[in-house]
């Protein structure tokens, strides 16, 4: 035992004398979140947005009244003809563009007033985003001319959209779970490999072989520190996501905790077999570059809803831990559930952890290849 | 008992043969040398001694105990200092040592008279990292980590390349006195030099060993007589004698040239004035005995 725990210290100082290793435990999960949470938001802020028409008319000064009261759009331009919005676009100056028809007011009443809703297609994200804001906008204001028009309300269906569990649409409620997934991945595979391939490159492992350890000890006093550091970090991310992000912890902490400690370990077995396979520690970080980053990126629903994936790509999604692990962090944290509507992907993430740790442990070599 | 025997030991890496059928027994208590080029099977040799490699064939026995099946009692018994510096460069000289004390189950302190000696060279700057030391103290604290649990046999992969001249008879001193402490030292060299300083060597060559014995025997069975040949022209020279009748081999060593030839075909005189003849002849020619290089370069000829 005095052997292990040695081991453990070991390594604890080879994490906190490393400048590279400390920033990457300790600093990069903090800069990810809040880079994800303030530069890669997805959710429309202070769309600038051009008007054209006459206003004069009281129907469209209305309209375009209730457009800057809203706190996403802001009217930052008056332009008499819709030639000139061409211009604006190209010095961007504007985002979106409302085109009321002549003579607006007087053709409400019998139902040929139009407006025209023109985006910047050169960022069709950002472009279909503020004009169906925009479109949603006008249809209130519509619904309420009518009103005041014809002093009822015509028989229409409106429909109303409502997201339950985030009524306000928040990008933050995707990421911090992808991200959460991406840097315990990261963390536990990548810090993991890299330090037992660069004991296999210096050497060292050769004397921990030849040395009357068991090589399970060698490996257990490998993979501590590392859990031990994704606690940590699963705590910052939280306490962010939760303070800065103004993500809600919905479910039971403890289950969140559980999931966490689930994929920590299937994460841990993953970059234990990634150190068997490399021989250098370029290949190592390659190896969870390519093979662990990138599809925890793209299958945890950060950038590409998995969903709207082709089959065949959703069946490959199937094998990432990752993507359980977001599922149930969405799951339990955003929408609150207890362990019974979890019990399905916790049995997954739980067997995959299972079957890696038994496949990492049986690979590693009491021997050199 | 033996310290150290092997049979038949023999290693492909795909269709390259590192060893061949290398068999070797080291009596315990001695220092044996395993002499020979870069590349000739040294290292592998101790991967497979070491229990770290597994042999293609061939058994070996290690104080008795085998080194596939046994691997684990082996591993206890046995100190191992790799040839290339293999310590933790970001620990402290006493960082690494405490290490390895603990990892093979004993304290610095317990057996602070095994490395005694050593370590007081070092222990100065027990708080340096290891990375920070000169190449000679890196190897006495590699040394050092080996010997920390008092193995029953050491083994030592070319522990002297790369150390200054000083340093290296310095080390082999240190060798002799572990020795006398009851240690068998197993130590590989690209240094023909170090042999004499051996009980016993191997030499080995392309994964073959190609003469063992005490350091004495294997001169003795120098079959042929040795010229040492000096002058200025030395390529023509060694070109010229190459082609003489009864010249066995001619090498140059160092600044001079050693010729080998047959004392049944051929005699000194017989040489000289074939320098002569061709112009040759402003040269120093006089008879010595061979060396371990010239035996090696002679057996390796076959």
């Amino acid at each position: 035992m005095k052997e292990f725990w040695a081991s453990v210290k070991k390594e604890f100082l080879h994490i906190f004398r490393d400048r590279r290793t400390i920033l990457i435990v300790m600093i990069m999960p903090v800069i990810q979140i809040i880079l994800f949470g303030f530069a890669v938001s997805t959710e429309v802020n202070n769309a600038r947005v051009a008007v054209c028409g006459d206003m004069s008319d009281p129907q469209i000064r209305r309209a375009v009244e209730r457009m800057d009261e809203n706190r996403y759009i802001e009217i930052t331009e008056m332009i008499s003809v819709p030639g000139e919005i061409d211009g604006l676009f190209r010095r961007n100056e504007a985002d979106a563009a409302v085109c009321f028809s002549r003579d607006f007011g007087s053709r409400i009443p019998d139902g040929r007033a139009s407006v025209r809703i023109i985006g910047d297609g050169s960022d069709p994200n950002t472009a279909r985003m503020i004009t169906s804001y925009i479109s949603g906008v006008l249809q209130d204001a519509a619904a309420d001319m009518e009103i005041s028009i014809s002093g009822e309300r015509q028989a229409s269906m409106t429909p109303v959209v409502q997201l339950m569990y985030n009524p306000a649409m928040k990008s933050s409620y995707n990421f911090v779970p992808g991200v959460m997934g991406l840097i315990l991945m990261l963390i536990c595979s990548m810090m993991t490999a890299v330090s037992i391939v660069r004991e296999k490159e210096t050497g060292t492992l050769e004397l921990l072989l030849v040395s009357p350890v068991r090589p399970l000890w060698v490996i257990l006093s490998k993979l501590i520190p590392y859990l031990l550091l994704s606690a940590f970090n699963f705590t910052t991310i939280l306490l962010l996501a939760h303070y800065v992000m103004e993500v809600p912890v919905n479910g039971s902490l403890a289950l969140l905790s559980l999931a966490a400690a689930l994929f920590v370990i299937a994460s841990l077995a993953i970059g234990l077999l990634v150190s068997v396979i490399s021989s250098s520690q370029r290949t190592a970080m390659l190896i969870c570059g390519m093979g662990l980053t990138m599809p925890t990126m793209i299958f945890s629903g950060i950038i590409f809803p998995c969903e709207s994936m082709p089959l065949v790509l959703q069946w490959f999604s199937d094998i990432i831990p990752a993507k359980w692990f977001i599922i149930l962090v969405k799951k339990i944290m955003i929408q609150g559930d207890g362990f019974g509507p979890v019990m399905k992907e916790m049995g997954i993430l739980a067997g995959m952890a299972a079957l890696l740790l038994a496949a990492s442990i049986k690979s590693f070599r009491t021997r050199l290849q | 008992m033996k310290a150290i025997e092997i049979s038949g030991i023999s290693k492909n890496y795909g269709q390259v043969a590192a060893l061949r059928e290398i068999s070797l027994d080291v009596d315990s208590g001695e220092i044996f040398g395993l002499i020979g080029p870069d590349g000739a099977g040294k290292t592998t040799l101790f991967r497979i001694m070491t229990t770290l490699m597994l042999a293609d064939a061939g058994s070996g026995k290690i104080c008795g105990m085998d080194i596939v099946s046994d691997y684990s009692r082996i591993r206890k018994i046995i100190g191992y200092m790799p040839g290339r510096f293999s310590l933790y460069q970001d620990l402290s000289v006493r960082e690494n040592l405490e290490y390895f004390a603990t990892l093979f189950g004993t304290t610095v302190e317990k057996n602070y008279g095994t490395i005694r000696e050593i370590y007081s060279q070092i222990e100065p700057f027990r708080d340096r990292k290891a990375g920070k030391l000169s190449g000679g103290m890196k190897q006495k604290l590699a040394l050092c980590c080996a010997l920390v649990h008092k193995p029953s046999v050491l083994f030592l992969d070319e522990p002297t390349t790369g150390v200054d001249a000083v340093s290296r008879s310095e080390f082999w001193k240190m060798l002799e006195r572990i020795r006398k402490s009851g240690v068998t030292v197993f130590v590989s060299t690209p240094y023909m030099d170090e042999a004499s300083l051996c009980d016993r060597l191997a030499m080995i060559r392309g994964g073959e060993i190609i003469g063992t014995g005490t350091p004495e025997q294997i001169i003795s069975a120098y079959p042929y007589r040795l010229l040492s040949v000096e002058g200025d022209r030395i390529y023509p020279l060694l070109k010229r004698l190459r082609e003489t009748e009864g010249v066995i081999s001619c090498f140059s060593f160092g600044a001079s040239l050693h010729l080998a030839y047959d004392p049944e075909k051929t005699e000194a005189s017989g040489i000289l004035a074939a320098i002569r003849e061709s112009g040759l002849g402003d040269c120093k020619v006089r008879e010595i005995s061979p060396g371990i290089e010239d035996c090696f370069m002679q057996l390796a000829r076959k």
